[in-house]
């Protein structure tokens, strides 16, 4: 085994930090450096998979879907304007309100998180990229395909018409292909977003610059991580439901029918589970926009940073809590209702602590008037508002009053408008100077501003009145005679107002000839983003800093110098290699030099065919879907295989002041094996809200299982459980046989691996065969855990197969075998997700 | 008489804290949850009143806060004033204002969700009508109607909600707050309505095409003038007397409208549409979107899905003008 401790002298000291690197030396490591993270021009700008042209590419889709949705929110304000009017039928006007609302989540909100978040985090954590750049770009032009023709089946009057909730058995039933286009579309999507989380997460705790304990990062890193582990935990029971709906719309497994022993409640459930999260994760994302803006604006340190971090995670367990509320309408107990009342009214103590953190913070501080500060004291308003009418809706038995009703619209787009969009404008406000060196206009931006908080607050205050007056949301029309006629008037006036502004906004953003920004730090700010230069190198940092404060750029007056002038880690790229450092989890200790992978066509493929997998069986071509997604899943093997855990062609690297860290590492040490892991909790959720299921429909009815079903077959069940921990230890014994250099006996287990796996497998799906899933929810609910075991099976024997491979090409040896640690890592979860099924489906009828 | 004209039937006006500073017709208040007509819809008018008071005064403090400090005054305050905010307004005074806000809105929950008196109305939704039947105690068969739900003022009343398809829910703002009716399961709303007059009801939950015209009528009654006006909804319908309705009848045979819908005491028995038998005593047609009038019954039955997209009930466009003001003259004769 080599020795892959880091040597030579950490931290560095003051003298090795004030020597001066020669000009020549500077030059000749910048040549290198611009050459190496070099972006592609013409069509081979394409490739780029750079965080800061794919985080571009991100938030400009994001910026466009945004508009779109609300462009159909305006033709809805027309339709709107006057009870009777015959501007849009029920159809479209149906087609329009569903993707209104699941655009503005799904294709605007949650991925412009995203976007901004791969756009700004490197910067901020003194990082080149992220740590998987391919990943970023793959789930790019995933949002990107699958966005588009979500959204465009509008124009086709293909649109989903059942709500952004989709609740059955109205969307079950829906006959067109408008319920398959969100399922399926919107589940792509899904992939794509858990995928950036799983980046974003392993980016915050793996590549911050040295010195940089987990205390001391910036409070924008602290909610990616919160928000990036709510991603990984909501969006999974949400892909879980989409598979049975999916299921039961093209196979007629009847999870939702209650004439078949199925719930329609149990899809509110796992879309709730998923849904209220969601707003959190909507929302958090933006506070940490104002945490940035706010300590610069008052030109201090924020005032309790602990306080606001624990609020952050505080937020982000209890919304898990709280998804009842939006079914207090249902008919459950008391009970339940009182207990998810308390649990939506605790959100508002994490809540005012941060909002009490910024006021303070700007109390103590030397307030500067600016534009982004404009923006947050706006959002301020319109957020408290929308906060306020939250602690009502809380109420239950209030609830019962005004659920689904205008009240409920005003008081939803009062806390996205207060505290989404106005703070994210604050922030594109904040940071333009940063992405793109130009400042935009402020007289524009103060036009931009009072159009669309004037006409927000014009459309929405209205409709907190509209509502209590008896108007339901969802509504294409009304009668003239219930005293909602100037009400609605006044708010179709003021969306156009709001799009006024948006307009404004949009001009200022895609105007050519805007200035030039003229300092490094406009506004004075304290963190690591700041510390860029003018130009517009493609390099992120010239080097790598060695940090030791929360505002590292008022606290080390030399740092910025000093990193400009590569002083600092990684100033050089001898090799011709994209590489960014990677340290410890707490406290950041350098611990390896990670080789990112760079420009390739090949995530623009893998994207293009996998989204096919999604997009052709919605047309019920599903042999070419089955191909698509095969030539998908061939695309990211050559993918994995041709640029990730690559032999180095040197085991160390001087990283600088005198350091020498490897350039592999495999298992904990390795970002691989974090996204891993972070990746598997996400799955092995949506698994629980199948198993979820089955105890749901087990509760909810005294018949189930029904009397006398059929069942799988227990000693079939059991066999295949067998061979399948028999195939998770040979996986695991494959590990351990190649580590101690006894290759030929790795690749035995590596081939009896996956043939104990097939049988496995192959077992488990005989001992269903004789059930009848579109009979009962009973023997769907089985046969839906089998297919989830199932496909993980055949993943499974992909990556025992990938890594057999390995040990015959040279991609994996006794000193270099990541990938089979990554992959022993899945069978863990594996091999639980199947025992689980196996007792399930194999015990559960007879001990229930 | 309109609807409008019976709403100035209503008993004595709500307390003087009740009456809001709203310009609304006569006719406008019906759909109002801020014109509460019985017990639930008051308890829930108080409370949001309050709520709503206090979120007035909460948001003025903080966002005047947040322009004093950054607008008026800007010295610089000392650290520790700003520890005492922190934990003062964003954790202490929170605590307690919620805390005190469910203790007091949690407790109207069980006089909310209180057993009825007696009287049950079985209200199951269609694609987009609703069926009800009244249960009176010790009823052995129901007494069927549609699209309209009578109270008699003074007591409570349970509902008992069902949905044959898709999902609805059954709002009545004046009278309290909406339950869901889901395929499948049964849920319970109960109501104590005080006032007498003519509410307005309306479907709350997204339920497809013609969602935003699927309502129907809420008439409150003194229990003495309700019990009267169920018994004659119990009655067979009336006989034809005109030419017309004579003609108008034989239309309705003609056509096979007896295969959707009943009148009873005539050989029409059909199940699947709304019961006709006293039609013409409703206040509202097609759910709650029009009159029973002669020109809204021609216009209805010439056009249905033109006014109601999707509705079951197909457009009878090829009878005569003749025919449909026979047709509709016969339905207006089933008081």
């Amino acid at each position: 085994m080599i020795d892959r401790a880091p040597q030579g002298p950490y931290p560095p000291t003051e003298a090795m930090l004030a020597e001066p690197v020669p000009q020549d030396l500077r030059d000749a490591q910048e040549d290198r450096l611009r050459k190496v993270w070099k972006t592609k021009t013409g069509i081979r700008y394409l490739m780029s998979v750079n965080n800061s042209e794919v985080g571009k590419w991100y938030s400009l889709t994001c910026f466009a879907f945004m508009l779109a949705a609300g462009v159909l929110a305006l033709l809805m304000r027309v339709q709107l304007a006057y009870p009777g009017m015959q501007f849009l039928d029920a159809d479209r006007f149906n087609q329009f309100f569903t993707m209104h609302g699941s655009a503005m989540m799904f294709l605007f909100a949650v991925p412009l998180f995203e976007a901004m978040a791969i756009l700004i985090l490197p910067a901020f954590l003194g990082a080149r990229d992220m740590p998987f750049p391919r990943l970023s770009a793959f789930g790019y032009w995933s949002f990107l395909i699958g966005g588009v023709f979500v959204l465009g089946s509008v124009l086709f009057d293909a649109a989903p018409k059942s709500g952004w909730f989709m609740y059955p058995p109205l969307a079950t039933m829906d006959p067109g292909v408008g319920s398959d286009i969100w399922l399926l579309g919107l589940s792509f999507i899904e992939i794509a977003s858990i995928a950036a989380a799983v980046e974003l997460i392993v980016g915050v705790l793996k590549c911050r610059p040295p010195g940089m304990r987990i205390n001391t990062m910036p409070l924008y890193a602290w909610y990616v991580l919160v928000v990036g582990g709510m991603i990984l935990f909501a969006f999974p029971p949400l892909i879980a439901g989409d598979l049975l709906f999916e299921l039961e719309r093209a196979l007629d497994w009847p999870f939702f029918d209650p004439s078949r022993g199925g719930d329609p409640i149990f899809w509110q459930h796992l879309f709730w589970i998923f849904g209220h999260p969601e707003v959190y994760i909507v929302f958090l994302p933006s506070v940490a926009i104002a945490a940035m803006v706010v300590p610069t604006m008052a030109q201090r340190p924020i005032v309790g940073y602990s306080w606001i971090v624990l609020s952050a995670v505080g937020t982000g367990f209890l919304s898990f809590g709280l998804w009842v509320h939006h079914m207090f309408t249902t008919g459950l107990p008391m009970i339940s209702l009182a207990f998810f009342s308390a649990a939506s009214e605790a959100v508002v103590i994490p809540t005012g602590i941060q909002l009490f953190v910024f006021l303070v913070t700007l109390m103590i501080g030397n307030v500067q008037k600016s534009l982004p500060m404009l923006w947050i004291a706006g959002g301020l308003a319109i957020f408290t508002a929308g906060g306020l009418t939250g602690i009502m809706l809380a109420i239950a038995p209030f609830d019962w009053q005004v659920h689904d009703t205008y009240f409920i619209v005003a008081h939803l787009h009062y806390t996205l408008f207060g505290g989404m969009i106005l703070p994210v404008m604050a922030g594109v406000y904040y940071f333009f100077p940063f992405f793109t060196k130009r400042v935009l206009s402020v007289r524009l931006g103060k036009w931009a501003f009072w159009l669309i908080f004037g006409g927000f607050n014009l459309t929405f205050l209205p409709m907190h009145l509209t509502g209590l007056l008896g108007m339901p949301r969802r509504v294409f029309t009304y009668q003239p005679d219930l005293g909602w006629n100037t009400l609605n008037l006044v708010s179709s006036v003021g969306a156009f107002i709001i799009a006024a502004g948006f307009l404004v906004f949009t001009y200022d953003l895609l105007r050519p000839g805007k200035p030039r920004l003229r300092e490094r730090n406009p506004w004075n700010a304290g963190t690591l983003e700041w510390s860029d230069t003018l130009s517009d190198d493609a390099w992120g940092v010239r080097s790598i800093p060695f940090i030791t404060s929360r505002y590292p750029l008022w606290d080390q007056p030399q740092l910025v110098d000093r990193m400009a002038q590569g002083r600092y880690y990684l100033p050089d790229a001898p090799e011709g290699y994209r590489e960014t450092m990677v340290t410890s989890v707490i406290d950041a200790r350098p611990v390896q030099v990670q080789r990112v992978t760079g420009d390739a066509w090949i995530t623009l493929l893998a994207a293009v065919f996998i989204g096919g997998s999604f997009i052709l069986p919605t047309f019920h071509h599903y042999v070419a879907g089955a191909l698509s997604g095969m030539v998908g899943v061939g695309c990211i093997l050559y993918w994995l295989w041709t640029s990730t855990a690559r032999v180095p062609e040197k085991d160390m690297k001087d990283a600088g002041l005198g350091l020498s860290l490897p350039t592999y590492a495999s298992g904990p040490q390795s970002v691989g094996w974090w996204a891993m892991w972070i990746t598997m909790l996400g799955d092995a959720t949506a698994f629980a809200s199948v198993v979820f299921g089955f105890f749901f429909y087990w509760t909810a009815d005294a018949n189930f299982p029904p009397q006398g079903a059929a069942h799988a077959d227990p000693w079939l069940v059991g066999l295949s459980a067998l061979a399948l921990v028999v195939a998770w230890a040979l996986t695991l014994g494959a590990r351990y046989l190649n580590r101690t250099g006894r290759t030929p006996f790795a690749r035995a287990a590596l081939i009896a691996g996956p043939l104990a796996a097939l049988a496995g497998g192959g077992m488990l799906v005989l001992s269903v065969l004789h059930l009848e899933p579109s009979s009962h929810v009973y023997p769907a609910v089985v046969c839906a855990l089998v297919i989830w075991t199932g496909v993980h099976v055949l993943v499974g024997v992909l990556m025992q197969l990938y890594c057999l491979a390995g040990t015959i090409f040279g991609k994996i040896d006794p000193d270099h075998d990541a990938d089979l640690w990554n992959v022993s890592l899945y069978w863990h979860f594996h091999v639980l997700t199947v025992l689980v099924t196996a007792t399930v489906i194999g015990l559960g009828p007879r001990l229930l | 008489m309109t609807r409008c004209g019976k709403q100035a039937t209503r008993g004595p006006a709500p307390p003087a804290f009740l009456v809001l500073p709203l310009m609304l017709g006569a006719c406008e208040g019906r759909q109002s949850a801020l014109m509460p007509g019985g017990q639930d819809a008051s308890q829930l008018f108080l409370i949001f009143m309050v709520m709503l008071g206090g979120a007035v005064v909460l948001w003025v403090a903080l966002n005047g806060m947040f322009y004093y400090f950054t607008q008026v005054n800007r010295r610089h305050f000392a650290l520790r004033h700003g520890n005492r905010i922190i934990i003062g307004a964003g954790v202490i005074l929170p605590t307690v204002v919620v805390g005190a806000l469910l203790a007091w809105g949690l407790s109207i929950m069980p006089s909310q969700r209180a057993r009825g008196d007696g009287l049950v109305i079985r209200v199951n939704a269609e694609e987009w009508w609703w069926r009800v039947e009244y249960w009176p105690p010790g009823a052995e068969a129901p007494i069927a109607s549609a699209n309209e739900i009578r109270f008699p003022a003074g007591s409570r009343t349970e509902l008992q909600l069902t949905a044959s398809t898709y999902i609805h829910s059954l709002w009545i703002p004046s009278l309290g707050g909406k339950m869901d009716m889901i395929p499948g399961r049964q849920t319970v709303l109960t109501l104590h309505p005080d006032l007498e007059g003519f509410y307005r009801g309306q479907c709350a939950e997204f339920c497809g095409a013609s969602h935003a015209l699927m309502a129907f009528e809420a008439v409150v009654m003194a229990p003495s003038a309700f019990d009267t006006w169920l018994a004659s909804q119990a009655t067979p319908a009336a006989e034809p007397v005109t030419q017309d309705q004579m003609q108008g009848k034989s239309i309705f045979r003609r056509e096979g409208c007896g295969a959707c819908h009943t009148i009873r005491g005539t050989e029409f028995t059909g199940a699947v549409g709304p019961d006709l038998t006293h039609l013409a005593s409703r206040a509202s047609l097609a759910a709650g979107i029009m009159e029973v009038e002669r020109d809204d019954l021609m216009t209805w039955i010439a056009h249905t899905r033109e006014i109601k997209p999707q509705v079951a009930m197909p457009a009878y466009d090829w009878l005569s003008p003749e025919e449909l003001a026979a047709l509709a003259a016969y339905l207006e004769s089933l008081e």
